[in-house]
């Protein structure tokens, strides 16, 4: 298991480094001179020579590769077209924190909906409640964010006025709740049709036979020996989950006009803004690769019978 | 995973099983089993319908996609306007019509090339040869699935776009063909080539782990002994037996390919206006123009239509992909 997480570890870096490289190969596939396009328009073609020389742009594609990674490694992912030269990191960090919290809210709706529906799904097997459960989740998943986000909004901000319509005022302000069931339903829906299966699996098991022969409750055996057993294989699409609500969460926030890395990612793709918009798919990329690596050793380690190779 | 429709009244089922002729093909007992799922074959049929009516676009459309009447902005549905109109007085129901065209246009010519040509072909050549060549193939789909799905097809949509449209300004002025570039071919080629590393990796995967397992059959042994030569075994004697997976496969991931292309479209990244597609309907009356709440709250109607036609393909095919999952791989349940 040691050389399995040691071999994960070593793997990671070359796996980023890939990453980088491929969206640094897009960076220069972009469209425009990054020279011309830092200038404006009216730069004379010796200023846009010097720009050039300064920027590197005429080095050997091995060599800016090289200075790409140093750059990022240390945090340095360049520096905006658009903003005037201000470093992408400085925009995209603010904004990213906010598409953050907006997920982790998400995620908290998702977890604590879709596992106990999951669970009592698998429990009443066999009765009506189960299918209807599973069909009714099936509905909500294949629901995309468009209807979901509108539907929302006409029904508890504009019908009701229990919440604001749009905005965004931080993780416990009133204007989250909207957002984080947008992105959470179909989250939970994933979460029940997994936690469903696994708890089917475990409740078969002799050991929860064993557990109800010995006269244990109910409560401890539903407790202690199936659900939490059932968890385990759960945690491992928690990355993925996360991942597919990441880009749901790009339009809820155009939608609900979050100030979040969704709206960032478009308006640089409209201002040709490609230094922030590579930025934000290697930082989405490694924040992906980080928790799929963080849950798989987390699995190593909670489930001990786990080998994995 | 089973639904509702798994558990038939035995009663049902004895006279037909004694109907049944002792030998029947494989694919019409795999249809018959289908069939007998009632849910899932109600959304094969609405599936179908759906395509149908994206296919029959020309002929069924009651306007011109991109006729404005000024007079008739956001009108409520009339016997003029089946679904009304939006606030360019355009008719709602000719262009879910076109938009549904676009999305079949896509889903179809995006999973033949990427996911059955590239994906099934890449899996037999990985799973059967392993190696280098399945270590190299490997380790680029994990690169590609390190990042997340959506990001990486809006970053190959916003940089290739402008160079593919460069492409084909050249080739229409060096061959003098024109249209080229408005009838919206070049949006299909820009889109097909950032839905690719969704739909090949993960046909991929599953391709090559059947073919992992199918290589040391006795079979594939004997015809190795014979003197077969190499694609001969592949396409002759291991494709025909990873069918079902792949089938299931194709039903469960058209689904999510049409919904990238309505969400990269609602970016503005897809299919360009005029031309209409029910990411760029979706995008106009919810998160366009920075009247997003407004249009919503006056005229919530119009997202109707896009947006019923894009959940019932996703929950269909979803559906659908269920069943076959039953149906082909009864001992995966």
């Amino acid at each position: 298991m040691l050389a399995y997480i040691l071999r994960r570890l070593l793997w990671t870096p070359v796996l980023l480094s890939l990453a980088a490289f491929f969206v640094f190969i897009m960076g220069m596939c972009a469209p425009g001179d990054p020279a011309e396009l830092r200038l404006g328009n009216r730069a004379t073609p010796e200023r846009i020579e010097r720009e050039r020389e300064r920027l590197g742009l005429d080095d050997p594609i091995p060599v800016r590769y090289v200075r790409y990674v140093n750059g990022v490694l240390k945090g340095d992912f360049g520096d905006s077209y658009h903003y005037q030269g201000k470093p992408v990191l400085e925009i995209i960090a603010p904004r990213l924190w906010v598409s953050m919290q907006l997920n982790i809210a998400a995620l908290i709706v998702a977890v604590l909906v879709g596992l106990p529906l999951g669970f009592y799904a698998a429990k009443r097997q066999g009765t009506g409640r189960d299918p209807a459960i599973v069909i009714s989740m099936l509905i909500l998943y294949a629901m995309p964010v468009f209807f979901t986000a509108p539907f929302l909004i006409l029904f508890f901000a504009v019908k009701l006025h229990w919440v604001p319509a749009a905005g965004w005022g931080g993780f416990f302000s009133l204007q989250i709740i909207l957002p984080a069931l947008t992105i959470g339903i179909p989250g939970a829906a994933i979460f029940v049709r997994f936690m469903r299966a696994s708890t089917l699996d475990v409740i078969g098991q002799e050991y929860v036979r064993t557990a109800h022969a010995k006269g244990m409750s109910n409560f401890v055996v539903n407790y202690r020996h199936v659900a939490r057993n059932a968890l385990l294989p759960v945690l491992t699409i928690m990355g993925f989950t996360l991942a597919g609500m990441f880009g749901g969460s790009l339009i809820v926030e155009l939608i609900y006009g979050i100030p979040g890395a969704g709206r960032l990612s478009l308006d640089a793709i409209f201002q040709r803004d490609f230094p922030v918009l590579t930025a934000f798919v290697l930082l989405g990329a490694a924040m992906l690769v980080f928790a799929n690596l963080i849950i798989d050793i987390a699995y190593t380690i909670v489930d001990p019978r786990i080998r994995l190779q | 995973m089973k639904n509702s429709q798994t558990f038939d009244p035995p009663e049902e089922m004895e006279p037909k099983l004694k109907d049944v002729p002792a030998a029947r093909g494989h694919w019409r007992n795999i249809w018959a089993n289908f069939r007998r799922r009632r849910l899932a074959f109600i959304s094969l049929i609405l599936v179908a319908f759906i395509y149908l009516l994206g296919i029959f676009a020309p002929v069924i459309q009651t306007h011109d996609y991109q006729e404005t009447n000024l007079r008739r902005t956001q009108q409520g549905p009339s016997t003029e306007n089946w679904f009304g109109t939006d606030r360019a007085g355009r008719d709602l129901y000719t262009r879910v019509v076109w938009g549904i065209q676009t999305t079949v246009i896509i889903t179809v010519t995006s999973f033949a090339t990427g996911s059955l040509l590239l994906g099934v072909t890449i899996g037999l050549v990985a799973g059967y040869f392993r190696g280098w060549v399945d270590a190299v193939i490997m380790r680029v789909g994990e690169v590609v699935s390190a990042f997340p799905d959506i990001l990486l097809i809006i970053l190959l949509a916003a940089t290739l776009r402008p160079r593919i449209v460069e492409f084909a300004r050249s080739v229409e002025d060096s061959t003098g063909m024109s249209g080229l570039v408005s009838s919206g071919i070049v949006d299909y080629v820009v889109i097909g080539i950032a839905l690719l590393p969704l739909s090949w990796f993960g046909m991929m995967r599953l391709v090559r782990g059947q073919v992992l397992v199918l290589r040391e059959a006795e079979y594939v042994e004997a015809a190795r002994a014979m003197g077969t030569s190499t694609p001969r075994i592949l396409f002759r004697h291991i494709l025909p037996n990873v069918v079902s997976p792949i089938i299931v496969s194709v039903s469960f991931g058209i689904g999510a390919i049409a919904l990238s292309e309505v969400v990269l479209s609602f970016f503005g990244l897809g299919v360009q206006p005029p031309r209409p597609s029910l990411g760029v309907m979706i995008g106009e009356v919810t998160a366009r123009g920075g009247a997003s709440v407004s249009v919503l709250r006056d005229h919530p109607e119009q997202l109707l239509a896009p947006i019923i036609v894009v959940w019932l393909l996703i929950f269909c095919w979803n559906i659908v992909g269920d069943a076959l999952n039953d149906v082909l791989n009864p001992r995966a349940r």
